[in-house]
């Protein structure tokens, strides 16, 4: 649908140019915002109500199971604050620790940086499948079990993100600027700390997104390390909403649940996208 | 000689800035990695309760994947549905950065629309399939629509057919990962000087010169991570496929991809089958990757 | 990308919940009682030989407290929180501290709940208890909870201790129907597990869908046009010109042809398909091929349809579980919330989910599990405030043939009927000799594969050898 609207060509008038582009974005919008109306349609209904399939229109269910949800044993609140900072920690530790890598490959020149870069280039490629299983004899080899230690501090060594900021950085980031700072008798870790990073904004929100969505949705290792209920994160309350008895089982209960754990990260994606969506560069020192 | 003990002193630091990663990487996953490696030459799996092995087998694991002949068709598949979701994913996100960064085109809305493309991916991938589900099943409201409209009289089965299942795949892949892109895209485009492109208006270039001749170029390092990520992420992909398919790959395993097929062999603990499988696909991306590293980097210096 | 994968294996996990939420962990509910259920015990076991009675010994240790020499923690491992509910509310000596923890007596009670989601509570079990040797005391597995599906793959294993070995007899487990018994009895005739809970089926059919096509909806009448699988199916040709299915998909017959098989899965590690599974492919492939059913999955939107009339499935295959569970009885417009559904027998007897209690070996909590086991699985009037307060149809003859007696009690979603007796009839005649530790991979590959026949996607042999390619990648020890 979207091969037929190339790239805008002189040929086309400058309005003609932006009503394709105001066209093909609302119904881009329109396929992105239509899945959160469905979640919200079904957090309204009831567990028979779903069964029937699907409507458009909302019913009355919405307070019901929402007070079904926080009044049963699960512990809601527990989740959402673990997962918040679960999530969050991983975020920064992984942004930083990422960015700080990139930078000692891109800004200095050592003898195992030949050896290095193609490394962490190459274990970039290793499906992580495999390796989960390993992490995890691992976790429970060292006793961090019901830990969020073997959830949080992994994230400080992320080769996908450190090849982002890498890349980023050769785009954006000048070495003369390191120089200069140089000269200007700004020690290294200084020069990280307060000039590199705040030239790295858009990266760095953008990497801290990323990383904070995938934990906030990750199930499958929290779901191998933590078994105490109050540790639990938003996903695995959900896995185990819907592996409920028949006597509790209630699909509105698990639309509820997802409405709710989308919330906090469509704030956080709100907040930190500002440093994206932005029209404007940020105060960067360019040229 | 005085300057070269500066920069040794310097790149000191290198080593210092790298220590946090090596660190936590040799411990976290390093270990682990090597573990398949040497797994792959083993036969090391659970049968019920009971470990069998590891008994050395040398090669013979690569040897089954290999005669069993399936794995090509699952390359195959893996490719196929890659290209599927990749080719319209960058299409789109390179539209909407160049339309995003189109000093003259001055959208209305931007911000609004610049933040919508990314909410699919915030939606959980098993929720976001459960409403796949809903809305594709026989009695949905797709089938319900199209039988309304008189485009087909018997409910189309999407899921057991191989066009639609992959479509489906793709769709629902792209969905959630074109807001990704453009983000990406979307912040390498905010690092580059806007004077750049003010020069360039006042030269009286056109959109298409500016995007093509300034915008692009610039882009280089960004597009290089998104191809590479995006070339390893859909050589793995996974999610999507195993959770519309419900781990199956049907039609016939035509949605099979190489990730899903090497989680089959995790549900015996198979490290040695899963092992191999793994260096395999680690060397299917590594040349892959390092094609894309040749193309891109050889540009750069004509350049 | 890639990193968003780790998150993503994860992935896999909610779909699979869907199915698992009806494939196992759903529990029976007690519905109505019957008249006249022959209790279980009255079947002749199918490989257990019925032991000495020495019950009174046991008793008397039974009603003890928790001796001296009990362990401090118990650890209790589970999917859900339906055990936990059961002994909150049930078991006498239980004080609930938190979501997670409680006390019997001195010792205190640890509760790992892990999702099945994932086969992340396998997963997580199997690693607990390979360390179960070396763990210290008070971080042993002392009591976990399994399902029928992968019940061998525990019992057959030294980590899941005898029923015998706790001082548990045979006489205290006198009221328990045979085949709760068979589920976790191992290859050498050795119960290792026990259950609270019966999960017979019969099969549920649309009232007035009978009316309108056989001009009748009594049970009995019923019976016959559905009595043996050759009548089933000439039925489904009646019932298709009529406008309706006779079953909402071909899965839903599926465990009644696998509870009634002459075979194990597995026979010295060679895959074997028996003769009733088979017939269950040709039978399905003629009903899904004359348009007499479908082939959707359990529990997804099209399955569910016919809960409703304008879904018109004539009858699904069920426990009384599924009543309360599926039926959206308390949904307007469902054929349950009108009363209209009606219960028989079907063409074979069959059983559908249920959680069984196993003790783990090298528990430092022997006492406590064998009072738990006792007082849950046994004891009458602790099981019938199961039936009483949660509708739960208990693994208990006595209970449930007295439930039977009551007159008042009728099922309102079936119409007023009182289906007690038939659950009981169906699961006596249950030959369950035939259960291996691979059914799990072996039952999920099978409908997965043959899924593509019936679709028209594979020939026969096709989806034949697709199923063992499967299986084998599951299970690389076997070959076929």
């Amino acid at each position: 649908m979207h091969s037929d609207h190339n790239e805008p060509n002189k040929g086309l008038g400058l309005h003609t140019r932006r009503l394709i582009a105001y066209i093909v974005l609302v119904v881009i919008s329109f396929f992105c915002l239509f899945w959160f109306y469905v979640l919200f349609i079904n957090a309204t209904r009831s567990n028979g109500e779903l069964q029937s399939g699907f409507t458009a229109i909302p019913s009355g269910n919405l307070v019901k199971n929402w007070t079904n949800l926080v009044h049963g044993t699960l512990p809601v609140w527990n989740g959402l604050f673990n997962s918040l900072l679960i999530s969050a920690l991983s975020a920064v530790l992984c942004v930083y620790f990422s960015t700080m890598t990139a930078y000692a490959i891109h800004a200095y020149d050592f003898a195992m940086k030949r050896f290095i870069y193609p490394f962490i280039l190459m274990i970039m490629m290793i499906p992580t499948q495999v390796t989960a299983l390993g992490f995890i004899k691992l976790v429970s080899n060292m006793k961090l079990e019901d830990s969020f230690i073997p959830l949080i501090v992994p994230a400080v060594a992320a080769p996908v993100t450190f090849f982002y900021m890498k890349q980023y950085m050769e785009s954006s980031l000048p070495l003369s600027l390191i120089e200069a700072a140089r000269i200007d008798g700004s020690g290294e870790f200084h020069t990280f700390n307060m000039i590199v990073l705040p030239l790295m904004k858009p990266a760095i929100a953008v990497q801290a997104i990323f990383t904070f969505v995938s934990n906030w949705n990750n199930y499958f290792t929290p779901a191998l390390i933590l078994h105490e209920d109050k540790k639990k994160t938003l996903p695995i309350l959900i896995a185990q909403l819907r592996a409920a008895d028949w006597l509790k089982f209630d699909m509105g209960q698990v639309y509820v649940m997802i409405a709710f754990s989308i919330f906090p990260v469509i704030i956080v994606y709100l907040i930190l996208s500002r440093y994206i969506v932005q029209g404007v560069a940020l105060g960067s020192v360019k040229g | 000689m005085k300057k070269k003990s500066k920069a040794v002193r310097y790149n000191k630091w290198g080593y210092i800035f790298l220590l946090p990663f090596i660190i936590v990487y040799v411990v976290f996953q390093l270990i682990p990695m090597f573990t398949t490696i040497y797994n792959s030459f083993f036969e090391n799996y659970m049968s019920g309760l009971k470990q069998i092995g590891p008994n050395f087998v040398g090669l013979k694991n690569y040897g089954t994947l290999f005669s069993q002949g399936d794995i090509w068709v699952y390359t195959k598949n893996t490719l196929v549905l890659w290209i599927m979701c990749f080719v319209p994913q960058i299409i789109l996100s390179l539209l909407l950065g160049a339309w995003f960064s189109d000093t003259r085109l001055r959208l209305k809305g931007q911000r609004f629309f610049k933040t919508v493309i990314y909410l699919p991916n915030l939606i959980m991938a098993s929720a976001f399939s459960m409403l796949f589900f809903t809305l594709f099943s026989d009695g949905g409201p797709i089938n319900s629509l199209l039988i309304q409209i008189g485009f087909i009289s018997e409910p189309y089965k999407f899921l057991s057919n191989t066009g639609s299942a992959r479509g489906l795949i793709a769709i629902m892949n792209c969905l959630m990962w074109f807001g990704n892109t453009t983000i990406l895209l979307m912040a390498g485009m905010m690092g580059i000087d806007t004077s750049l492109f003010e020069a360039s208006e006042v030269d009286g270039a056109t959109s298409t010169q500016v995007f093509f001749k300034i915008t692009l170029p610039l882009l280089r390092p960004i597009l290089i991570y998104v191809m590479i990520t995006s070339l390893i992420g859909g050589l793995q992909l996974f999610d999507v496929p195993q959770i519309l398919t419900n781990g199956t790959g049907d039609p016939m395993r035509t949605t099979m991809t190489l990730i899903m097929f090497l989680n089959k062999h995790l549900f015996s603990k198979n490290y040695g089958m899963a092992g191999a499988l793994s260096v395999l696909l680690f060397i299917i991306t590594a040349v892959l990757s390092l094609i894309i590293f040749k193309v891109t980097g050889n540009d750069k210096r004509k350049g | 990308m890639k990193k968003k994968l780790v998150s993503i294996l994860l992935a896999t996990a909610m779909v699979v919940t869907m199915a698992g939420c009806g494939g196992g962990n759903a529990e029976p509910a007690a519905e109505a009682p019957a008249a006249e259920t022959p209790a279980a015990e009255e079947a002749p076991a199918a490989e257990e030989a019925p032991a000495a009675e020495e019950a009174p010994a046991a008793d008397d240790a039974a009603e003890a407290a928790p001796a001296g020499d009990e362990g401090k923690v118990l650890n209790i491992y589970c999917w859900n929180e339906e055990f936990k509910s059961r002994i909150t509310d049930h078991y006498p000596d239980y004080t609930e501290v938190d979501a997670t923890s409680g006390t019997i007596g001195d010792v205190s009670v640890k509760w790992n709940i892990t999702p099945n989601a994932d086969n992340a509570y396998q997963n997580n079990l199997d690693e607990t208890l390979l360390k179960q040797a070396d763990a210290a005391a008070d971080d042993k597995i002392d009591l976990f909870l399994i399902e029928a599906d992968y019940a061998l793959k525990y019992v057959d294993s030294e980590y899941t201790m005898p029923i015998a070995d706790l001082g548990i007899t045979d006489a205290d487990l006198s009221k328990q129907y045979q085949y709760t018994k068979d589920v976790v009895t191992d290859s050498n005739g050795v119960l290792k597990g026990l259950s609270w809970q019966g999960c017979p089926g019969v099969l549920f059919y649309n009232r007035e869908a009978a009316k309108e096509v056989f001009g009748t909806d009594d049970p009995a009448e019923i019976q016959n046009y559905v009595k043996d699988w050759d009548t089933f199916n000439a039925t489904a040709t009646t019932l298709k010109d009529a406008g309706y299915s006779i079953m909402s998909s071909v899965n839903d017959s599926y465990r009644v042809y696998s509870n009634n098989v002459s075979k194990k899965w597995v026979n010295d590690n060679m895959i074997t398909i028996d003769d009733n599974i088979m017939k269950w492919v040709d039978d399905s492939k003629t009903l899904v091929d004359a348009g007499a059913t479908g082939t959707h999955d359990l529990w997804s939107d099209d399955w569910s349809k016919g809960f409703y009339p304008e879904g018109k499935v004539f009858a699904y295959f069920g426990p009384a579980w599924l009543v309360n569970f599926s039926m959206a009885a308390d949904t307007e417009g469902s054929i349950g919330n009108q009363g209209g559904w009606g219960a028989t027998e079907g063409p074979q007897g069959f059983f559908w989910g249920g959680t069984w209690i196993c003790a783990a070996t090298g528990t430092d909590n022997a006492g406590i599990v064998k009072d738990i086991m006792l007082k849950m699985t046994t004891d009458d009037t602790i099981m019938k405030d199961i039936v009483v307060a949660d509708d739960d149809f208990v693994n208990n003859s006595t209970v449930m043939d007295a439930m039977a007696q009551d007159s008042s009690y009728s099922s309102k979603i079936l119409g007023g009927q009182n289906p007690l007796g038939m659950y009981a009839n169906g699961v006596s005649a249950l030959d369950l000799s035939n259960l291996s530790s691979y059914d799990q991979g072996c039952n999920e590959e099978f409908q997965h594969a043959m899924k593509n026949y019936f679709e028209g996607t594979a020939t026969k042999e096709e989806a034949l050898d697709l199923f063992y390619k499967a299986v084998v990648e599951k299970y690389p020890e076997l070959s076929y």
